[in-house]
């Protein structure tokens, strides 16, 4: 917990989020000088303390975004849950879309944290005014995808993750550490999974490749432009927010992923790809980064059905929530003292 | 009492696929939930059936070959469990039946010498949490808006006929059925006049009388239902995943 940036008492009314927050007070040199320094310090940042506004809202973006990915990143998977061909498979692949929706909970409680609702990002992310991760506008076209995705999305996802462990803004850092145990469970089972089908018949062995052969391009783009073309990093790396760049991180993913591909058994699409014994690293082609911005615009295989489906999820269940809404103000006095042993005590039995 | 290890088979086969087929229909919301506590509960749901669908299935033979390599004349599961989601209220409606069913079943096979009862007194615990959520669901919506009381409504009705067959003696299955009858009256009862709803009236089971799902007999929605879930795993004969 932070100490030394913490705002003078007189401050506090500005330190409330919003609009009202960009004003300038006389001693907002002085708070900012105060939060400059807890950053440079390695400090966290908790929601009570001062903060830049573009601090703040680069991380309610950067969260919403996360959370949202996490919500639409449950489609292309739950697409193969009433297929999975095994009843282990099935089980586990219904934990991880479990999993994600949880991800997705925690992401927006630490967004709430900066002073904004699940609610109003939600109804940013349905008329398309935040983004989700541009990889989950592709389809998951056989069940090797699902391989695929835990192997090279779960894994570049990590790779991006890992570092936001130590992210300056308390909440979002410890989201991630949960997230990121997850994350790394899902990972594995990915891996496992296309081990399986690489071992397994022919058939299934193409399978595999077909599905590596397709997003192993995409997941490269997870890390986002090159860094020359990135216009949010050098600011969120001097907040650390970020602590590495997009082409450091993809770098690493690629390095991790090469020799993992070795021992699948599988070839990753890439003519160009080699090891540099110069730099102590792998080159690799070039990206087809007008597939990525095209995507990113709403031009990707999926990105409409993605959010019709979404939509659509929350407009037919608006009757459910208004219903639990007029159930709970109509029994919130007497319901009160019964309700939290009723959900609680069973629920640990399942857990 | 001893069970011969084929009647163990039959009712082994009977709850796992009960728990099977329900699971199924729950992972079919994902992604589609009302809310986001929904995606997970569901889920949650859904997995703790798959759990048990498992282990049952595991006794009856191979889970694999049982769930993917069975026509649908082989099943045993209760129609109640195969009927699709529909809307929020249909599905908590079918949750509701189902799981103060499942609940009672299990408490009391857990308490004979049945070999499949260590299996029911630990999804007993997993059940009684199925349970609470579906009663929940049921004062909410039942209680809530006028809309939400109205589907609620519905569901119950719609899903009433096939809750008689719930109470057919399963072979291999030493359970005073009567007793679990009037259990399961009393407690849905309770729980529908509480969500100011009305207990339906008809039947509880259709016209077609042997047509019952423990006997093999299913609905039409069942065969669909059945082609999607094993379609991948017949595509590849004898392959491992």
């Amino acid at each position: 917990m932070a100490t030394a940036h913490k705002a003078p008492d007189a401050a506090k009314d500005r330190a409330a989020p919003g609009p009202a927050a960009a004003d300038v007070g006389p001693d907002t040199t002085e708070l900012e000088s105060l939060f400059d320094a807890a950053v440079a310090a390695d400090e966290r940042i908790e929601p009570r303390d001062w903060m830049p506004d573009a601090y703040r809202a680069t991380l309610v973006r950067q969260i919403a975004q996360h959370a949202h990915s996490e919500i639409i990143g449950m489609q292309p998977e739950a697409n193969w849950i009433t297929r999975a061909p095994s009843l282990r498979r099935k089980a586990i692949l219904m934990a991880k879309v479990q999993d994600e929706a949880g991800h997705g909970l925690y992401l927006y409680s630490a967004a709430e944290t900066l002073g904004v609702s699940r609610d109003e990002l939600l109804d940013k992310l349905h008329s398309g005014r935040q983004k989700y991760s541009s990889i989950f506008n592709y389809p998951t076209l056989t069940w090797a995808d699902v391989g695929a995705i835990g192997w090279l999305v779960d894994g570049a996802a990590i790779t991006n993750q890992v570092p936001l462990c130590r992210c300056s803004y308390g909440p979002y850092a410890r989201a991630m550490v949960r997230v990121c145990k997850e994350e790394s469970f899902h990972q594995r089972q990915g891996y496992e999974l296309l081990l399986a089908l690489s071992r397994g018949t022919p058939e299934q062995h193409a399978m595999a490749q077909d599905a590596v052969d397709r997003w192993w391009w995409p997941s490269l783009m997870m890390f986002g432009p090159p860094d020359a073309e990135s216009s949010h990093s050098e600011q969120s790396m001097t907040w650390k927010i970020k602590r590495h760049s997009n082409d450091e991180l993809r770098q690493r993913f690629v390095d991790i992923c090469v020799p993992q591909a070795e021992s699948l058994g599988l070839t990753l699409p890439d003519p160009d790809l080699r090891w540099d014994e110069e730099r102590g690293h792998h080159t690799f082609g070039p990206i087809d980064w007008s597939e990525f911005w095209s995507v990113l615009k709403g031009n990707g295989p999926c990105n409409e059905e993605r959010i019709t489906q979404r939509r659509r999820a929350h407009e037919e269940g608006a009757w459910v929530r208004e219903a639990a809404a007029a159930y709970a103000a109509k029994h919130s006095d007497h319901d009160k003292d019964r309700r939290p042993a009723a959900l609680g005590t069973p629920a640990e039995a399942t857990a | 009492m001893t069970t011969t290890p084929r009647t163990a088979g039959i009712a082994a086969l009977a709850l796992g696929d009960d728990a099977l087929v329900l699971s199924h229909r729950l992972g079919e919301w994902a992604g589609h939930a009302p809310v986001l506590e929904e995606e997970v509960a569901l889920a949650n749901i859904a997995l703790d059936l798959l759990g048990q669908a498992r282990i049952l299935l595991s006794l009856a033979g191979d889970e694999d070959e049982l769930a993917f390599l069975r026509e649908e004349r082989a099943f045993r599961n209760a129609q109640l469990v195969e009927q699709p989601n529909g809307d929020f209220a249909h599905t908590i409606a079918r949750q509701l039946y189902f799981s103060v069913y499942q609940n009672l079943l299990y408490t009391q096979l857990a308490t004979t010498d049945s070999e499949l009862a260590p299996l029911a007194a630990k999804a007993a615990k997993e059940v009684a949490y199925h349970q609470d959520h579906a009663e929940q669901w049921t004062l909410r919506l039942g209680d809530g808006t006028a809309e939400s009381h109205q589907r609620m409504q519905r569901g119950l009705d719609a899903l009433w006929r096939f809750t008689g067959e719930l109470f057919q003696p399963v072979p291999g299955l030493d359970i005073a059925w009567q007793t679990l009858r009037e259990q399961w009256t009393a407690t849905v009862t309770g729980v529908i006049e509480k969500a100011t709803l009305t207990v339906p009236e008809g039947p509880q089971s259709g016209a077609w009388t042997a047509g019952a799902g423990r006997e093999g007999l299913h609905t039409e929605p069942f065969g669909r239902m059945l082609a999607e879930m094993q379609h991948l795993h017949r595509s590849h004969p004898g392959a491992s995943w």
